[in-house]
Protein backbone atom coordinates (compact mmCIF):
# COMPACT_ATOMS: atom_id res chain seq x y z
CA UNK A 1 0.00 0.00 0.00
CA UNK A 2 1.22 3.52 -0.78
CA UNK A 3 0.20 6.71 0.99
CA UNK A 4 0.99 8.65 -2.18
CA UNK A 5 -1.42 6.64 -4.30
CA UNK A 6 -4.10 6.60 -1.58
CA UNK A 7 -3.96 10.38 -1.18
CA UNK A 8 -3.94 10.89 -4.96
CA UNK A 9 -6.99 8.65 -5.33
CA UNK A 10 -8.90 10.53 -2.63
CA UNK A 11 -8.00 13.80 -4.30
CA UNK A 12 -9.01 12.45 -7.71
CA UNK A 13 -12.46 11.38 -6.45
CA UNK A 14 -12.94 14.83 -4.87
CA UNK A 15 -11.85 16.47 -8.15
CA UNK A 16 -14.49 14.41 -9.97
CA UNK A 17 -17.18 15.47 -7.51
CA UNK A 18 -16.10 19.11 -7.71
CA UNK A 19 -16.73 19.08 -11.46
CA UNK A 20 -20.33 18.10 -10.74
CA UNK A 21 -21.65 20.96 -8.58
CA UNK A 22 -25.25 19.97 -9.16
CA UNK A 23 -24.66 16.59 -7.50
CA UNK A 24 -22.90 18.28 -4.59
CA UNK A 25 -25.79 20.71 -4.18
CA UNK A 26 -28.31 17.87 -4.24
CA UNK A 27 -26.25 15.84 -1.78
CA UNK A 28 -26.50 18.71 0.66
CA UNK A 29 -29.94 20.12 -0.06
CA UNK A 30 -32.11 17.01 -0.60
CA UNK A 31 -31.70 15.48 2.91
CA UNK A 32 -32.45 18.86 4.48
CA UNK A 33 -35.49 19.30 2.27
CA UNK A 34 -36.79 15.84 3.22
CA UNK A 35 -36.27 16.63 6.88
CA UNK A 36 -38.24 19.88 6.56
CA UNK A 37 -40.96 17.96 4.71
CA UNK A 38 -41.08 15.39 7.50
CA UNK A 39 -41.31 18.15 10.10
CA UNK A 40 -44.51 19.50 8.55
CA UNK A 41 -45.94 16.08 7.65
CA UNK A 42 -45.82 15.36 11.38
CA UNK A 43 -46.88 18.91 12.23
CA UNK A 44 -49.48 17.70 14.71
CA UNK A 45 -47.31 14.89 16.10
CA UNK A 46 -43.95 16.37 17.09
CA UNK A 47 -43.04 13.26 19.11
CA UNK A 48 -43.22 11.14 15.94
CA UNK A 49 -41.03 13.66 14.12
CA UNK A 50 -38.49 13.38 16.93
CA UNK A 51 -38.69 9.57 16.86
CA UNK A 52 -38.13 9.27 13.10
CA UNK A 53 -36.48 12.56 12.10
CA UNK A 54 -33.65 12.51 14.64
CA UNK A 55 -32.24 9.07 13.70
CA UNK A 56 -32.85 9.84 10.04
CA UNK A 57 -30.26 12.66 10.27
CA UNK A 58 -27.66 9.95 10.78
CA UNK A 59 -29.08 7.57 8.16
CA UNK A 60 -29.21 9.91 5.15
CA UNK A 61 -25.43 9.75 4.60
CA UNK A 62 -25.60 5.94 4.66
CA UNK A 63 -28.21 5.84 1.90
CA UNK A 64 -26.61 8.53 -0.25
CA UNK A 65 -23.05 7.19 -0.03
CA UNK A 66 -24.27 3.71 -0.90
CA UNK A 67 -25.75 5.04 -4.11
CA UNK A 68 -22.94 7.44 -5.01
CA UNK A 69 -20.22 4.85 -4.41
CA UNK A 70 -21.92 2.04 -6.28
CA UNK A 71 -22.34 4.25 -9.35
CA UNK A 72 -18.83 5.74 -9.18
CA UNK A 73 -17.28 2.30 -8.85
CA UNK A 74 -19.46 0.88 -11.60
CA UNK A 75 -18.25 3.67 -13.89
CA UNK A 76 -14.69 2.86 -12.93
CA UNK A 77 -15.33 -0.73 -14.01
CA UNK A 78 -17.22 0.01 -17.24
CA UNK A 79 -15.04 2.83 -18.61
CA UNK A 80 -11.88 0.75 -18.29
CA UNK A 81 -10.19 3.04 -15.78
CA UNK A 82 -10.24 0.25 -13.19
CA UNK A 83 -8.51 -2.04 -15.68
CA UNK A 84 -5.89 0.64 -16.32
CA UNK A 85 -5.32 1.09 -12.58
CA UNK A 86 -4.93 -2.68 -12.24
CA UNK A 87 -2.03 -2.58 -14.71
CA UNK A 88 -0.37 0.21 -12.68
CA UNK A 89 1.38 0.06 -9.30
CA UNK A 90 -1.91 0.54 -7.45
CA UNK A 91 -2.79 -1.74 -4.53
CA UNK A 92 -6.46 -2.55 -4.06
CA UNK A 93 -6.18 -1.10 -0.58
CA UNK A 94 -4.93 2.21 -2.05
CA UNK A 95 -8.07 2.42 -4.11
CA UNK A 96 -10.44 1.44 -1.30
CA UNK A 97 -8.79 3.74 1.24
CA UNK A 98 -8.74 6.61 -1.25
CA UNK A 99 -12.46 6.17 -1.85
CA UNK A 100 -13.13 5.94 1.89
CA UNK A 101 -11.26 9.20 2.58
CA UNK A 102 -12.99 11.12 -0.21
CA UNK A 103 -16.50 9.87 0.52
CA UNK A 104 -15.90 10.12 4.27
CA UNK A 105 -15.08 13.81 3.81
CA UNK A 106 -18.16 14.31 1.67
CA UNK A 107 -20.28 12.48 4.25
CA UNK A 108 -18.89 14.71 7.00
CA UNK A 109 -20.06 17.83 5.15
CA UNK A 110 -23.44 16.26 4.47
CA UNK A 111 -23.85 15.08 8.07
CA UNK A 112 -22.92 18.52 9.39
CA UNK A 113 -25.49 20.22 7.12
CA UNK A 114 -28.30 17.81 7.99
CA UNK A 115 -27.54 18.03 11.71
CA UNK A 116 -27.53 21.83 11.69
CA UNK A 117 -30.92 21.86 9.95
CA UNK A 118 -32.39 19.08 12.09
CA UNK A 119 -31.13 20.00 15.53
CA UNK A 120 -30.58 23.77 15.34
CA UNK A 121 -33.31 24.85 12.92
CA UNK A 122 -36.12 22.29 13.22
CA UNK A 123 -35.69 21.82 16.95
CA UNK A 124 -35.01 18.06 17.07
CA UNK A 125 -33.60 16.98 20.43
CA UNK A 126 -30.10 15.55 20.71
CA UNK A 127 -29.78 14.82 24.43
CA UNK A 128 -26.20 13.61 24.03
CA UNK A 129 -25.17 16.35 21.60
CA UNK A 130 -25.61 16.67 17.84
CA UNK A 131 -21.92 15.97 17.37
CA UNK A 132 -22.47 12.36 18.42
CA UNK A 133 -25.16 12.04 15.72
CA UNK A 134 -22.82 13.57 13.14
CA UNK A 135 -20.01 11.17 14.08
CA UNK A 136 -22.38 8.19 13.84
CA UNK A 137 -23.59 9.58 10.50
CA UNK A 138 -20.03 9.50 9.14
CA UNK A 139 -19.53 5.94 10.39
CA UNK A 140 -22.80 4.97 8.71
CA UNK A 141 -21.75 6.75 5.51
CA UNK A 142 -18.55 4.68 5.40
CA UNK A 143 -20.65 1.53 5.92
CA UNK A 144 -22.89 2.62 3.04
CA UNK A 145 -19.80 3.26 0.91
CA UNK A 146 -18.40 -0.19 1.66
CA UNK A 147 -21.71 -1.86 0.75
CA UNK A 148 -22.01 0.25 -2.41
CA UNK A 149 -18.54 -0.77 -3.47
CA UNK A 150 -19.41 -4.42 -2.98
CA UNK A 151 -22.69 -4.37 -4.89
CA UNK A 152 -21.16 -2.43 -7.79
CA UNK A 153 -19.48 -5.69 -8.75
CA UNK A 154 -22.89 -7.26 -9.32
CA UNK A 155 -24.27 -4.55 -11.59
CA UNK A 156 -23.54 -4.39 -15.30
CA UNK A 157 -25.28 -1.06 -15.91
CA UNK A 158 -26.16 2.06 -13.95
CA UNK A 159 -29.84 1.09 -14.19
CA UNK A 160 -29.05 -2.11 -12.32
CA UNK A 161 -26.91 -0.27 -9.76
CA UNK A 162 -29.77 2.11 -8.98
CA UNK A 163 -32.10 -0.87 -8.45
CA UNK A 164 -29.89 -2.14 -5.64
CA UNK A 165 -31.18 0.75 -3.57
CA UNK A 166 -34.82 -0.49 -3.35
CA UNK A 167 -33.60 -4.09 -3.39
CA UNK A 168 -31.03 -3.91 -0.60
CA UNK A 169 -31.51 -0.66 1.30
CA UNK A 170 -35.31 -0.28 1.57
CA UNK A 171 -35.81 -3.68 3.26
CA UNK A 172 -33.11 -2.77 5.75
CA UNK A 173 -34.81 0.56 6.43
CA UNK A 174 -38.13 -1.24 7.03
CA UNK A 175 -36.58 -3.85 9.30
CA UNK A 176 -34.15 -1.68 11.28
CA UNK A 177 -36.78 -0.45 13.75
CA UNK A 178 -37.09 3.10 12.44
CA UNK A 179 -40.77 2.85 11.55
CA UNK A 180 -41.90 -0.01 13.77
CA UNK A 181 -40.10 -1.37 16.84
CA UNK A 182 -38.42 -4.62 15.89
CA UNK A 183 -40.09 -6.41 18.80
CA UNK A 184 -43.48 -5.74 17.16
CA UNK A 185 -42.50 -7.43 13.87
CA UNK A 186 -43.23 -10.99 12.85
CA UNK A 187 -40.69 -13.15 14.72
CA UNK A 188 -39.02 -14.25 11.52
CA UNK A 189 -38.45 -10.64 10.42
CA UNK A 190 -37.10 -9.72 13.83
CA UNK A 191 -34.67 -12.61 13.57
CA UNK A 192 -33.61 -11.48 10.09
CA UNK A 193 -33.11 -7.89 11.30
CA UNK A 194 -30.31 -9.06 13.61
CA UNK A 195 -28.28 -9.98 10.53
CA UNK A 196 -28.71 -6.62 8.75
CA UNK A 197 -26.04 -3.91 9.19
CA UNK A 198 -28.52 -1.04 9.11
CA UNK A 199 -30.19 -2.42 12.27
CA UNK A 200 -27.06 -1.53 14.24
CA UNK A 201 -26.70 1.83 12.51
CA UNK A 202 -30.26 2.69 13.51
CA UNK A 203 -29.91 1.26 17.02
CA UNK A 204 -26.88 3.48 17.68
CA UNK A 205 -28.77 6.55 16.44
CA UNK A 206 -31.89 5.67 18.47
CA UNK A 207 -29.74 5.49 21.60
CA UNK A 208 -27.93 8.73 20.72
CA UNK A 209 -31.27 10.57 20.34
CA UNK A 210 -32.80 9.09 23.50
CA UNK A 211 -32.39 10.92 26.83
CA UNK A 212 -31.58 7.66 28.67
CA UNK A 213 -27.91 7.38 29.70
CA UNK A 214 -25.65 5.85 27.07
CA UNK A 215 -24.54 2.35 27.96
CA UNK A 216 -22.20 -0.18 26.45
CA UNK A 217 -24.93 -1.08 23.92
CA UNK A 218 -24.02 2.00 21.86
CA UNK A 219 -20.41 0.87 21.85
CA UNK A 220 -21.44 -2.60 20.70
CA UNK A 221 -23.52 -1.03 17.91
CA UNK A 222 -20.48 0.91 16.72
CA UNK A 223 -18.40 -2.26 16.80
CA UNK A 224 -21.07 -4.01 14.70
CA UNK A 225 -21.12 -1.10 12.19
CA UNK A 226 -17.33 -1.20 11.89
CA UNK A 227 -17.27 -4.99 11.56
CA UNK A 228 -19.93 -4.94 8.83
CA UNK A 229 -18.08 -2.13 7.05
CA UNK A 230 -14.75 -3.94 7.07
CA UNK A 231 -16.38 -7.21 6.01
CA UNK A 232 -18.04 -5.45 3.05
CA UNK A 233 -14.73 -3.76 2.13
CA UNK A 234 -12.87 -7.06 2.29
CA UNK A 235 -15.48 -8.73 0.08
CA UNK A 236 -15.42 -5.67 -2.20
CA UNK A 237 -11.64 -5.99 -2.49
CA UNK A 238 -12.13 -9.57 -3.66
CA UNK A 239 -14.28 -8.28 -6.52
CA UNK A 240 -11.48 -5.97 -7.73
CA UNK A 241 -9.77 -8.46 -9.97
CA UNK A 242 -6.55 -7.81 -11.81
CA UNK A 243 -7.45 -10.52 -14.30
CA UNK A 244 -10.91 -10.82 -15.75
CA UNK A 245 -12.56 -12.96 -18.39
CA UNK B 1 17.99 -9.14 -21.33
CA UNK B 2 15.92 -11.77 -23.08
CA UNK B 3 16.13 -11.70 -26.88
CA UNK B 4 12.45 -10.77 -27.26
CA UNK B 5 10.23 -8.34 -25.37
CA UNK B 6 7.23 -10.66 -25.65
CA UNK B 7 7.19 -14.45 -25.95
CA UNK B 8 3.81 -16.12 -26.32
CA UNK B 9 3.66 -19.92 -26.39
CA UNK B 10 0.51 -21.87 -27.28
CA UNK B 11 -1.82 -19.27 -25.74
CA UNK B 12 -5.42 -20.35 -25.43
CA UNK B 13 -8.21 -18.11 -24.11
CA UNK B 14 -11.80 -19.14 -23.46
CA UNK B 15 -14.47 -16.47 -23.12
CA UNK B 16 -18.13 -17.22 -22.45
CA UNK B 17 -17.54 -20.96 -22.93
CA UNK B 18 -16.00 -20.50 -26.36
CA UNK B 19 -12.34 -20.68 -27.26
CA UNK B 20 -11.40 -17.31 -28.81
CA UNK B 21 -7.63 -17.77 -29.06
CA UNK B 22 -6.59 -21.17 -30.37
CA UNK B 23 -3.03 -21.80 -29.26
CA UNK B 24 -1.16 -18.70 -30.40
CA UNK B 25 2.63 -18.61 -30.39
CA UNK B 26 4.54 -15.49 -31.30
CA UNK B 27 7.43 -13.29 -30.36
CA UNK B 28 7.87 -9.53 -30.42
CA UNK B 29 11.45 -8.25 -30.63
CA UNK B 30 12.79 -5.33 -28.60
CA UNK B 31 12.86 -1.78 -29.90
CA UNK B 32 10.65 -2.16 -32.95
CA UNK B 33 7.11 -1.18 -33.91
CA UNK B 34 5.22 -4.45 -34.31
CA UNK B 35 1.80 -4.26 -35.84
CA UNK B 36 -0.96 -6.68 -34.81
CA UNK B 37 -3.35 -6.75 -37.73
CA UNK B 38 -6.54 -8.53 -38.47
CA UNK B 39 -10.25 -7.93 -38.87
CA UNK B 40 -12.47 -6.79 -36.00
CA UNK B 41 -13.32 -9.63 -33.64
CA UNK B 42 -10.32 -11.80 -34.56
CA UNK B 43 -8.95 -11.70 -31.00
CA UNK B 44 -6.44 -8.82 -31.14
CA UNK B 45 -7.72 -7.19 -27.96
CA UNK B 46 -7.88 -10.51 -26.10
CA UNK B 47 -4.28 -11.22 -27.09
CA UNK B 48 -3.19 -7.76 -25.92
CA UNK B 49 -5.05 -8.19 -22.64
CA UNK B 50 -3.24 -11.47 -22.10
CA UNK B 51 0.08 -9.74 -22.77
CA UNK B 52 -0.55 -6.99 -20.21
CA UNK B 53 -1.82 -9.61 -17.76
CA UNK B 54 -5.45 -8.65 -17.27
CA UNK B 55 -6.95 -11.57 -19.23
CA UNK B 56 -7.74 -14.91 -17.61
CA UNK B 57 -6.07 -17.47 -19.86
CA UNK B 58 -6.98 -21.12 -20.33
CA UNK B 59 -3.54 -22.35 -21.32
CA UNK B 60 -0.09 -21.57 -22.64
CA UNK B 61 2.50 -19.08 -21.42
CA UNK B 62 2.96 -15.36 -21.96
CA UNK B 63 6.30 -13.88 -21.04
CA UNK B 64 6.82 -10.12 -21.04
CA UNK B 65 10.28 -8.56 -20.57
CA UNK B 66 11.46 -11.92 -19.25
CA UNK B 67 8.71 -12.26 -16.65
CA UNK B 68 5.32 -14.00 -16.66
CA UNK B 69 2.66 -11.54 -17.92
CA UNK B 70 0.87 -9.78 -15.09
CA UNK B 71 3.72 -10.23 -12.56
CA UNK B 72 3.68 -7.54 -9.87
CA UNK B 73 7.28 -6.76 -10.90
CA UNK B 74 5.96 -5.62 -14.29
CA UNK B 75 3.74 -3.04 -12.60
CA UNK B 76 6.44 -1.48 -10.47
CA UNK B 77 9.68 0.16 -11.42
CA UNK B 78 13.11 -0.99 -10.28
CA UNK B 79 13.91 2.46 -8.89
CA UNK B 80 12.49 5.97 -8.97
CA UNK B 81 14.57 6.83 -12.02
CA UNK B 82 13.94 3.61 -13.90
CA UNK B 83 11.39 3.44 -16.69
CA UNK B 84 8.01 1.94 -16.15
CA UNK B 85 7.90 -1.62 -17.52
CA UNK B 86 4.60 -1.90 -19.42
CA UNK B 87 2.15 0.73 -20.65
CA UNK B 88 -1.26 -0.28 -21.95
CA UNK B 89 -3.78 1.82 -23.86
CA UNK B 90 -7.19 0.24 -24.33
CA UNK B 91 -9.25 0.82 -27.46
CA UNK B 92 -11.93 2.78 -25.60
CA UNK B 93 -10.15 5.68 -23.87
CA UNK B 94 -9.75 4.68 -20.22
CA UNK B 95 -9.57 8.11 -18.63
CA UNK B 96 -11.93 9.98 -16.34
CA UNK B 97 -14.43 11.96 -18.39
CA UNK B 98 -15.36 14.09 -15.40
CA UNK B 99 -11.80 15.32 -14.87
CA UNK B 100 -9.91 17.85 -16.94
CA UNK B 101 -7.12 16.59 -19.19
CA UNK B 102 -4.54 17.96 -16.77
CA UNK B 103 -6.21 16.37 -13.72
CA UNK B 104 -6.28 12.99 -15.45
CA UNK B 105 -2.59 13.19 -16.25
CA UNK B 106 -1.66 14.48 -12.78
CA UNK B 107 -3.47 11.56 -11.17
CA UNK B 108 -1.74 8.95 -13.33
CA UNK B 109 1.58 10.81 -12.94
CA UNK B 110 1.30 10.53 -9.16
CA UNK B 111 0.57 6.81 -9.44
CA UNK B 112 3.62 6.09 -11.60
CA UNK B 113 5.56 8.57 -9.43
CA UNK B 114 6.80 10.92 -12.11
CA UNK B 115 7.08 14.70 -11.95
CA UNK B 116 4.65 17.29 -13.24
CA UNK B 117 7.21 18.41 -15.85
CA UNK B 118 6.64 15.02 -17.47
CA UNK B 119 2.91 15.83 -17.67
CA UNK B 120 3.71 18.89 -19.78
CA UNK B 121 5.98 16.77 -22.01
CA UNK B 122 3.39 14.10 -22.78
CA UNK B 123 0.69 16.73 -23.33
CA UNK B 124 2.95 18.29 -25.92
CA UNK B 125 3.79 14.90 -27.45
CA UNK B 126 0.13 14.15 -28.17
CA UNK B 127 -0.65 17.75 -29.17
CA UNK B 128 -3.10 18.50 -26.37
CA UNK B 129 -1.30 21.32 -24.55
CA UNK B 130 -4.05 23.75 -25.56
CA UNK B 131 -6.73 21.44 -24.14
CA UNK B 132 -5.16 20.89 -20.71
CA UNK B 133 -7.87 22.71 -18.77
CA UNK B 134 -10.79 21.19 -20.64
CA UNK B 135 -13.08 18.54 -19.22
CA UNK B 136 -12.09 15.24 -20.86
CA UNK B 137 -15.70 14.27 -21.60
CA UNK B 138 -16.11 17.44 -23.66
CA UNK B 139 -13.29 16.46 -26.07
CA UNK B 140 -13.73 14.69 -29.38
CA UNK B 141 -13.25 10.92 -29.49
CA UNK B 142 -9.82 11.27 -31.05
CA UNK B 143 -8.71 13.78 -28.43
CA UNK B 144 -9.92 11.52 -25.60
CA UNK B 145 -7.95 8.67 -27.13
CA UNK B 146 -4.86 10.89 -27.06
CA UNK B 147 -5.40 11.70 -23.38
CA UNK B 148 -5.47 7.96 -22.78
CA UNK B 149 -2.28 7.53 -24.80
CA UNK B 150 -0.59 10.42 -22.98
CA UNK B 151 -1.40 8.79 -19.63
CA UNK B 152 0.39 5.63 -20.73
CA UNK B 153 3.45 7.60 -21.91
CA UNK B 154 4.01 9.26 -18.51
CA UNK B 155 6.29 6.56 -17.08
CA UNK B 156 8.27 6.10 -20.34
CA UNK B 157 7.35 2.39 -20.43
CA UNK B 158 9.80 -0.08 -21.97
CA UNK B 159 6.88 -1.84 -23.67
CA UNK B 160 3.86 0.02 -25.00
CA UNK B 161 0.81 -2.02 -25.90
CA UNK B 162 -1.60 0.12 -27.93
CA UNK B 163 -5.01 -1.17 -28.95
CA UNK B 164 -6.17 0.58 -32.16
CA UNK B 165 -4.63 3.94 -31.21
CA UNK B 166 -5.15 5.56 -34.61
CA UNK B 167 -8.71 4.51 -35.42
CA UNK B 168 -10.91 7.35 -36.55
CA UNK B 169 -8.16 9.95 -36.40
CA UNK B 170 -7.53 12.69 -38.87
CA UNK B 171 -4.93 11.46 -41.44
CA UNK B 172 -2.46 14.20 -40.51
CA UNK B 173 -2.72 13.30 -36.86
CA UNK B 174 -2.41 9.62 -37.67
CA UNK B 175 0.81 10.27 -39.55
CA UNK B 176 2.10 12.28 -36.57
CA UNK B 177 1.31 9.45 -34.19
CA UNK B 178 3.14 6.90 -36.35
CA UNK B 179 6.08 9.29 -36.40
CA UNK B 180 5.95 9.40 -32.62
CA UNK B 181 5.78 5.61 -32.37
CA UNK B 182 8.92 5.29 -34.46
CA UNK B 183 10.66 8.02 -32.44
CA UNK B 184 9.80 6.05 -29.28
CA UNK B 185 11.13 2.85 -30.84
CA UNK B 186 14.35 4.70 -31.73
CA UNK B 187 14.85 5.41 -28.03
CA UNK B 188 14.53 1.72 -27.19
CA UNK B 189 10.79 1.41 -26.59
CA UNK B 190 9.10 -1.72 -27.85
CA UNK B 191 5.67 -1.07 -29.36
CA UNK B 192 2.87 -3.47 -30.10
CA UNK B 193 0.18 -1.63 -32.05
CA UNK B 194 -3.07 -3.20 -33.21
CA UNK B 195 -5.18 -2.12 -36.14
CA UNK B 196 -7.89 -3.56 -38.33
CA UNK B 197 -6.91 -1.26 -41.20
CA UNK B 198 -4.36 -2.94 -43.47
CA UNK B 199 -3.12 0.49 -44.66
CA UNK B 200 -1.47 0.84 -41.30
CA UNK B 201 0.56 -2.32 -41.82
CA UNK B 202 2.93 -0.34 -44.04
CA UNK B 203 3.88 1.81 -41.03
CA UNK B 204 5.11 -1.15 -38.98
CA UNK B 205 8.58 -2.72 -38.80
CA UNK B 206 7.11 -6.16 -38.23
CA UNK B 207 3.66 -7.65 -38.67
CA UNK B 208 1.60 -10.20 -36.80
CA UNK B 209 -1.39 -11.19 -38.91
CA UNK B 210 -4.39 -12.64 -37.13
CA UNK B 211 -7.67 -14.11 -38.24
CA UNK B 212 -10.40 -15.94 -36.29
CA UNK B 213 -8.41 -16.40 -33.11
CA UNK B 214 -5.31 -17.76 -34.80
CA UNK B 215 -2.01 -16.25 -35.86
CA UNK B 216 -1.57 -16.55 -39.63
CA UNK B 217 1.90 -15.16 -40.05
CA UNK B 218 4.79 -13.29 -38.44
CA UNK B 219 6.34 -11.23 -41.17
CA UNK B 220 7.38 -7.77 -42.34
CA UNK B 221 5.54 -5.54 -44.83
CA UNK B 222 8.21 -6.22 -47.46
CA UNK B 223 8.22 -9.97 -46.93
CA UNK B 224 4.43 -10.01 -47.18
CA UNK B 225 4.57 -8.14 -50.50
CA UNK B 226 7.33 -10.39 -51.83
CA UNK B 227 5.68 -13.66 -50.83
CA UNK B 228 2.31 -12.75 -52.34
CA UNK B 229 3.42 -10.61 -55.24
CA UNK B 230 0.87 -7.95 -54.22
CA UNK B 231 2.07 -4.41 -53.59
CA UNK B 232 -1.09 -3.37 -51.75
CA UNK B 233 -0.92 -4.84 -48.25
CA UNK B 234 -4.69 -5.32 -48.02
CA UNK B 235 -4.59 -7.44 -51.18
CA UNK B 236 -1.49 -9.22 -49.94
CA UNK B 237 -3.31 -10.14 -46.70
CA UNK B 238 -6.23 -11.49 -48.72
CA UNK B 239 -3.91 -13.46 -50.99
CA UNK B 240 -2.20 -14.93 -47.99
CA UNK B 241 -5.51 -16.02 -46.42
CA UNK B 242 -6.53 -17.60 -49.73
CA UNK B 243 -3.32 -19.54 -50.05
CA UNK B 244 -3.60 -20.64 -46.41
CA UNK B 245 -7.14 -21.93 -46.96
CA UNK B 246 -6.21 -23.82 -50.11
Amino acid sequence: MSLRVTAATAQRVLWQIRHDPRTVAMLLVVPCFLLVLLRYVFDGRPETFQQIGAPLCGLFPFIVMFLVTSITMLRERTTGTLERLMTLPVAKLDLLAGYAIAFGALAAVQAATVCVVGFAVLGLAAPHGAVLIAVLAIANALLGMALGLLVSAFARTEFQAVQFMPALIFPQLLLCGLFVPRSAMAPLLEAVSWALPLTYAYDALARATDPAPLGSALFLDVVAIAAAGFAALALGALTLRRRTA
Amino acid sequence: MTPNAIEVEDLRVVRGGEEVLHGISLSVPHGLVTGLLGPSGCGKTTLMRAIVGVQIVAGGTVEVLGLPAGSPALRSRVSRHARERVGYVTQAPSVYGDLTVLENLRYFATIVDTGHDRVAEVLDAVGLTGRAGQLTASLSGGERARVSLASALLGRPELLVLDEPTVGLDPVLRAELWEMFHALAATGTTLLVSSHVMDEAAECDRLLLMREGALLEQTTPQMLRDSTGEHDLGRAFLAMIKSAVE
